[in-house]
């Protein structure tokens, strides 16, 4: 018993891991509310966001904030990456991880049936949408570079396609994390114990 | 609402428009940020507290700033396209509507040169003629996130700089123009090979929706930090700030 009481006092979320989480969640919050005034200045597309929605109060408000939260998103996603690396985190939560197991974990979840029994192991369904989540935040910095410095990462710029190809990934991408956060939200409503050890750590 | 690319005068309309909002109004944006649900729980910021949000993100545009003077890299050159590839129309842009563009009279035109520099006399256009040429079809980046190429050719600006006996270990280039547009650059930027006092067009005189008599253009800069219809330049230790700038928009606007 003694095992289990030292296993119960490890919290299923270190405070590193909280922390990043939460700073990102505002970083996230931040860049997408004034890319959104950003984008309505020039849109790619034949809608604008509401701008009621939107931060920044017009394109230069707007950018202020951007290229004010990139630097939050930027270093505390690298400390994030930085921490789940070197405690070796990163491997023992996200891996192993196959196509296999998302379809049958992600069968499970639409029948009800997918457990949550341990809060300390990510089903396959979890693995996929996080590690997701964190390569498309990469995405959308490494465009994000292109768009702000075209000229200075030629490298990159060649490798996203160009300026105007890199608007186009930019915006997809963020339509993604967009995506991934309603329904990380919506799951977190439904099972909100994950919720709260996102706050607590236990 | 329609591509800014295709109808650039409605863009300007808005941007004009939002330059004129007066302060109060342009403070909605905190109020407005409010509806973003919890920002301010999260934060635990007072974000009403407008003027600490809003010195709070000037200090931040200053310090990108000096990030963007040390990302760049003087000898790094924007890339260049084949002239199959220049926008036309290429979009006219500015803080006015086209009709409003100033008419300048090219004969009785002389630019006036100022600060810390050794030759003060006022060019005529004929002289800048006269001095070495060169072109370039680069693209043009706004602030607001379209792009367009276009094809500028004059005298690059260093050898400019140079035949005035410019202090070139000054900090800022400082431009007004004769629509009262004003804004300022760095030297490492006025000192980049492809920076040009452009005197031509996709191979015309300049047109005067596009800055006649010249204009200064600068592939490693956002679109507002190409000063057109320039009436005098001055070499300076004192930041001179800037149209757009002077509004919130950021100085270095490196690309």
């Amino acid at each position: 018993m003694t095992e289990m009481t030292t296993a119960s006092r490890i919290p299923i979320h270190p405070l590193w891991l909280r922390l990043t989480h939460w700073l990102n969640a505002l970083a996230v919050l931040v860049m997408v509310a004034s890319g959104w005034r950003i984008y309505n200045a020039s849109p790619l597309f034949d809608f604008r966001f509401a701008n009621d929605i939107t931060l920044g109060g017009w394109l230069a408000g707007a950018l202020q904030w951007h290229f004010a939260a990139m630097w939050l998103l930027a270093a505390n996603g690298l400390l994030y990456l930085l921490f789940n690396a070197l405690s070796g985190r990163l491997w023992r939560k996200f891996l192993p991880l196959s196509p296999r197991s998302v379809y049958a974990d992600l069968k499970a979840a639409l029948r009800g049936r997918l457990s949550h029994a341990d809060p300390r192991r990510y089903n396959a369904v979890q693995r996929a949408a996080y590690l997701f989540a964190m390569l498309d935040i990469l995405l959308l910095v490494l465009s994000g570079l292109v768009l702000w410095k075209s000229v200075q990462f030629p490298l990159l710029r060649e490798l996203l396609g160009g300026y105007e190809t890199a608007r186009y990934i930019h915006f997809f991408a963020m339509l993604a994390l967009v995506g991934f956060t309603a329904v990380h939200l919506a799951m977190a409503m439904l099972v909100p114990r994950t919720f709260l050890t996102m706050i607590r750590g236990h | 609402m329609r591509n800014p690319i295709q109808h650039p005068d409605q863009a300007d309309a808005i941007k004009e428009a939002l330059g004129r909002l007066d302060s109060p109004a342009r403070r909605r944006f905190l109020t407005g940020s409010l509806t973003l649900g919890g920002l301010s729980l999260l934060t635990g910021c007072d974000l009403t507290d407008s003027k600490g949000v809003e010195t709070a993100l000037e200090r931040i545009s200053r310090f990108n700033d000096k990030a963007q003077a040390w990302l760049f890299d003087p000898n790094r050159l924007a890339p260049t396209y084949p002239e199959s590839m220049i926008a036309r129309p290429f979009p006219f842009n500015a803080f006015y509507s086209e009709d409003r563009v100033p008419r300048v009279d090219g004969d009785s035109f002389r630019l006036e040169v100022g600060g810390l520099v050794a030759d003060r006399h006022a060019w005529t256009l004929a002289e800048l003629h006269a001095l070495p040429q060169t072109d370039q079809v680069t693209r043009h980046i706004c602030v607001e996130g379209w792009s367009a190429i276009g094809k500028w050719g004059g005298v690059p600006f260093s050898l400019f700089l140079k035949r005035i006996g410019a202090d070139l270990s000054a900090r800022y280039i400082g431009f007004k123009c004769s629509d009262d547009y004003y804004t300022s650059i760095d030297m490492p930027t006025a000192l980049h090979p492809q920076t040009l006092l452009t005197l031509t067009y996709d191979g015309q005189t300049l047109p005067a929706r596009y800055g006649f008599p010249m204009k200064l253009r600068m592939p490693t800069k956002l679109g507002y930090k190409n000063p057109k219809h320039i009436q005098a330049l001055f070499v300076t230790n004192t930041y001179p700030g800037g149209y757009w700038e002077d509004q919130g928009y950021n100085w270095f606007g490196g690309s």
